[in-house]
Order: structure tokens, then C-alpha cells, then sequence
């Protein structure tokens, strides 16, 4: 049987995930984006686990809108990606290394 | 649910109307920029500055002095966020008069998104100041922050701005992220996403409490990442300094005062029962701000990175009125506490766009002006420009008689009312090493030999509009009473 603690386990594991991935991935800008996004899918996991557990809509719905925004979010993460990858011509996160002091 | 429950009700729109209107004129200015042909966009200029008299208008119109609740108890119009928006307004307005020549000298800013992009993070500010839901703040926060990202990188030939738009917006995703995951946390301890209603779940004790401190944690973080103290201070330099000047000046006004009403929003409206857990973390976040901000802001040499980390140790100053509101369960001088802090976001709001905007001012054609040295002896070549840069470096360092002096000393009074005399002194101690790298600038202002001659040329409009800035630094030092009057009566109204 699946309790509310398995899905909020399941959520802070992906979210973890997530964090982990931003601070420890040194090469490829993509995985970056790709980690913010798990860490934006453990969130609506728990949204939706703990309204489903109490029969409350309003988790669900604020999981829409997070769906939504995330995808105006990635939206705008590629197009910088693309700018930046037209002035470095490399994505590598170690060469984001101009700005320093 | 059956289907008559489903009833629609038309929601108050009125309260809302500050926001419609600017929504309105930012789709109305879209379109109309399509048409514009004139390089230097006055149109559109013109239009921006309409829609926040409008909104100034519709914000003072609605303005009832009563706490009311529209959409389902979703927005909340109540006399605090009237102030703070009236605030924003002034701000952005100013600041989009002090960016234009700036923008103007350069064909990649010179664009109606710049305009529209000002015109949607504002209304972003608007939302999170008016938001009693964490589905608005969360609205109202990416609303202000994918605009700036944008606004960030618009110049997109520079390395810089590039690069700082992409720290910005990976950084700022995270920061969602944390927030996010830190309201999903309150959803489930309390079981309503509405600020009040969780207030009053948690009052009756129905509550889960782990589940709302391990949630509280992440909902500090996500409000320290927005406010940039230690440790989520990381994007602040990298933004500040590889962001266009005009858009840095935007970055470091307006966006700090939205971020201290969802402060109070979700942690004082929603969230006073836990005050001893949160006033404890920000007791953290505040010192280490306050030591990292003052000490790495003396070995910088570019100005705008400077004032980066000035902005850290001056958020983290602010937030010690946070860290003072309750003491052991007694809230006698909260809001003494709390008003002291909206007066301290204000008044370096204030000071802040006269700073940022005087370096957009001195900023031309192919040359920047972001090294301290570029200011060399700015007193021989525009005595009153360097007067007033003066002023803003005293403010910002506290020195008396100055708006940052009142407070630094309000904010320092709330401390020590609430028995936390090593905080305060610390507080000063950190002010002092401060004052250190604000009075650099000034001396190479006034006693370094100028490399250049070329005076600064400004329309006489933003001439006068920079003079007025740096007066009011000036005369709130000498008559703080009225805002910080108007700061209680406010704060008194709405909480």
C-alpha cells in the first residue's frame, strides 16, 4: 500500500536530485536546465500527494500552473543558451568565467 | 462539487484595477511599438510613463484604508501594499527617465522590449505586493523575474551580459524551486495555499509542525535567494555588474521593495507562528550578510560589483528589524520592528536608483564607466554630479544626517529594544568597515587627478529629476518623521 510518506520520500529523493545536479554538473549548460526542471517535478509530486491525501483541489491546480510556468521558464532559458552559445560558442559551465571578484 | 455550487461570481475588480490597467497598457504598448519608427521610441516612452500615472491613479482611487480581500481571498489591497506600489511606481518612473539616454546611445537596448519588459516586471512587483495566495506570490515572482532575465541579456553581442543573464536565470530557477518546494511543505502542514487561512490553521494548532518547519526552511531560502543575503547571494555581483547599467539600476530599485512585502506577506501574515524559527534564520543570514556584503565590497575595483555587495550587507541590515519582532512570544514591538525595516527598503531604494542612476548617467557612447577610477576627479569636470554621488556614498555608509543614517538608527533601535545589544553592536562594527570603501569613492571623486576632460552632458529633465533624488537623500535625513510616520501607520493598517 502507498502512503502520503512514499510520495513526499519519492519527492524530496527528485528534488535532491535536482539540487545536487545544479551544484555538481561542471560541463553541459542542457543538464543544468534539465535539473531545474526535476526539481520543478518533485514539487508538483508533492502538490499532487498531499491533495490528492486531502481531498483538496487547490494542490492540483497550483501543479498547472506550475507546469506553465515552467515551460515559459525554459522557454526563456534556451533562448539565452542560444545567445550565449553564439558569443562563447561552447556551453561548458566552466567557461561562464568573465565575471569574477 | 455539483454543478449549481459552480456558481460564478464576478470577483471586485476594482481593487485590482492598479494591475489591470498596467496589463492593459503593456499589451497596448506591444502593439503599438510594432508601428513606431522613430529610433529613440518617445512614443512608446511616453506611453510607459501613462500607464504607471494610471496605475498611481487607480492605486490612490482604490485606496480605502481597509483590509480587502478579492478573487477568492487570492489578492489582498490593504494600505502597506498601496504605499509599496506607490513606491514602485515612483521608481520605475524614475529610473526609466534616468536609463533613456543611456538606452539611447545603444541600438541593442534601444527597443520597445526593453520598455514592455520594464512595464510586465512591474506589474510582477504589483502582484507580489497585493498576493495573499502562494499560487499569486509564485505568479507575481516569475512574472518580475523571466522579465528580467530578458532585460538582462538583451544586450545580446556582449560576453558579459550573456553570461550574467545565464547565472541569473539558472540561479533564479533554483530559487523558484526552493520556494516552491517550501510552500508544497506549508500545503501540506496546514492544507490551504491561502496566507491568512494558514495563519489562522496554524493559530488553532491544527497543524503538523515539522512538516511546517521543514517547510519554512525552504520558503526562507527562496525569499533570502530574491532579497540576495548570504548564502543566496551568488548572482547579485554577477548581475549587477555584467547587466547593462540601465538595467542594473532597474534590478537594484524597484524589485527589492516587491520582495519585502512577500517577506511580510507570507512570514509576518502567514506565518507569525513560527516567528522564533524564522527570526532565527534570518538572525543568520542577516550577520553573514552583513560581514561577507562589507568585506568583499572592499577589494572590488569595478563600482557596480561594489554596490553589488553593498546591496548584500544593506539587505542584510534590513533584515535585522525582521529578526527583532517578536521576543519570546512577546510582539509588543513588532511593528515598530517591521516598520523600521519597510523605512530602511525605501529610503536604500531611494539612495540606490540615485547611485545606479548617476553611473547611467555618466555612463556615453562606447564607454561604460563602471571602474572606480573611471570617477577620477569627477568634482573637477561636474562639481554638482559629484556632489551628488557624495551624497548617496554618505547614506549609504550611514554617515549622520543623511537619510541611511535614520535607518541604520531606526532599524538599530528595534535591536536593542528587543535586548540584542551584541547584534547591534556588531551591526555597527560592520557599518564602520562599510564607510571604509564608500569614502574611497569620494576621495577618488575629489582628490584623484581626472583622466579625461569630457564633461557629462544630461538633458536638463533628468538633471533636475537626479538633483531631486539626491535632496530627498538629503532632507529625509534631517526629516525622516514623515515617511517613517507614514511606514508604522501603514504597516499598523495592514497586519
Amino acid at each position: 500500500m502507498l502512503t502520503l510518506s512514499h510520495f513526499l520520500v519519492l519527492g524530496a529523493i527528485l528534488f535532491s536530485v535536482g539540487v545536487v545536479g545544479i551544484f555538481l554538473n561542471r560541463k553541459n549548460l542542457i543538464v543544468l536546465l534539465m535539473s531545474i526542471e526535476l526539481m520543478l517535478l518533485a514539487v508538483n509530486m508533492n502538490f499532487v500527494a498531499f491533495s490528492h491525501y486531502m481531498q483538496d483541489l487547490a494542490g492540483q491546480l497550483f501543479v498547472f500552473f506550475i507546469l506553465t510556468v515552467a515551460a515559459a521558464e525554459s522557454a526563456i532559458g534556451l533562448a539565452i543558451l542560444v545567445v550565449l552559445f553564439r558569443n562563447l560558442r561552447t556551453i561548458h559551465v566552466d567557461d561562464l568565467d568573465s565575471l569574477k571578484g | 462539487m455539483t454543478l449549481a455550487d459552480m456558481q460564478f461570481v464576478v470577483p471586485d475588480l476594482r481593487l485590482a484595477s492598479a494591475e489591470i490597467v498596467v496589463l492593459a497598457m503593456a499589451c497596448l504598448v506591444l502593439i503599438v511599438d510594432v508601428f513606431v519608427q522613430d529610433k529613440k521610441r518617445t512614443l512608446t516612452f511616453a506611453l510607459i510613463q501613462v500607464s504607471l500615472l494610471g496605475a498611481a491613479v487607480a492605486t490612490l482611487l482604490t485606496s480605502s484604508g481597509q483590509i480587502l480581500y478579492t478573487f477568492n481571498n487570492m489578492y489582498v489591497g490593504d494600505l502597506m501594499g498601496d504605499l509599496l506600489k506607490l513606491c514602485v511606481y515612483v521608481t520605475v518612473s524614475v529610473v526609466l527617465f534616468y536609463s533613456r539616454g543611456y538606452v539611447n546611445d545603444r541600438p541593442q537596448l534601444a527597443r520597445g522590449e526593453f520598455y514592455v519588459l520594464t512595464l510586465f516586471a512591474t506589474l510582477g512587483m504589483m502582484v507580489m505586493i497585493s498576493a495573499n495566495h502562494f499560487l499569486t506570490v509564485y505568479i507575481g515572482i516569475e512574472l518580475l523575474s523571466l522579465s528580467l532575465y530578458a532585460m538582462v541579456a538583451l544586450n545580446r553581442d556582449s560576453v558579459t551580459s550573456t553570461e550574467a543573464a545565464m547565472k541569473y536565470f539558472v540561479l533564479g530557477a533554483l530559487a523558484s524551486g526552493l520556494l516552491l518546494y517550501g510552500m508544497s511543505m506549508i500545503y501540506g502542514a496546514t492544507g490551504t495555499l491561502e496566507i491568512t487561512a494558514v495563519a489562522e490553521q496554524a493559530f488553532n494548532g491544527q497543524i503538523n509542525r515539522t512538516i511546517l518547519a521543514f517547510g519554512l526552511v525552504f520558503l526562507v531560502s527562496g525569499v533570502a535567494f530574491k532579497l540576495g543575503v548570504v548564502p543566496f547571494h551568488m548572482w547579485i555581483p554577477d548581475v549587477y555588474q555584467g547587466a547593462p547599467t540601465a538595467v542594473t539600476l532597474f534590478i537594484a530599485s524597484a524589485p527589492k521593495l516587491a520582495a519585502f512585502a512577500i517577506m511580510v506577506r507570507m512570514l509576518v501574515n502567514g506565518l507569525l507562528i513560527a516567528s522564533a524559527d524564522w527570526q532565527i534564520m534570518f538572525l543568520i543570514l542577516s550577520v553573514l550578510s552583513m560581514a561577507l556584503g562589507n568585506f568583499a565590497a572592499i577589494s572590488q575595483s569595478n563600482i557596480k560589483r561594489m554596490l553589488a555587495y553593498s546591496a548584500i550587507s544593506h539587505m542584510g541590515f534590513m533584515l535585522l528589524g525582521m529578526v527583532t519582532g517578536v521576543v519570546g512570544g512577546d510582539a509588543r514591538f513588532a511593528l515598530n520592528a517591521y516598520s523600521s525595516s519597510m523605512f530602511y527598503v525605501i529610503t536604500y531604494v531611494l539612495t540606490s536608483a540615485g547611485a545606479f542612476g548617476m553611473l547611467t548617467l555618466l555612463a556615453r557612447t562606447g564607454f561604460e564607466s563602471e571602474e572606480i577610477k573611471d570617477l577620477a576627479g569627477l568634482n573637477k569636470r561636474n562639481p554638482w554630479y559629484a556632489a551628488l554621488l557624495m551624497m548617496m556614498m554618505f547614506s549609504m555608509a550611514g554617515i549622520p544626517f543623511f537619510v541611511g543614517f535614520f535607518a541604520k538608527f531606526s532599524v538599530l533601535q528595534a535591536v536593542v529594544a528587543a535586548g540584542y545589544l551584541w547584534l547591534a553592536i556588531a551591526a555597527v562594527f560592520f557599518s564602520l568597515v562599510g564607510a571604509f570603501y564608500y569614502l574611497r569613492v569620494v576621495k577618488v571623486m575629489y582628490f584623484d587627478q581626472p583622466v579625461e576632460e569630457a564633461r557629462v552632458v544630461a538633458p536638463l529633465g533628468v538633471k533636475v529629476l537626479i538633483s531631486a533624488n539626491g535632496l530627498l537623500v538629503a532632507l529625509l535625513g534631517v526629516f525622516p518623521n514623515g515617511l517613517m510616520w507614514l511606514c508604522a501607520y501603514t504597516l499598523s493598517q495592514s497586519l
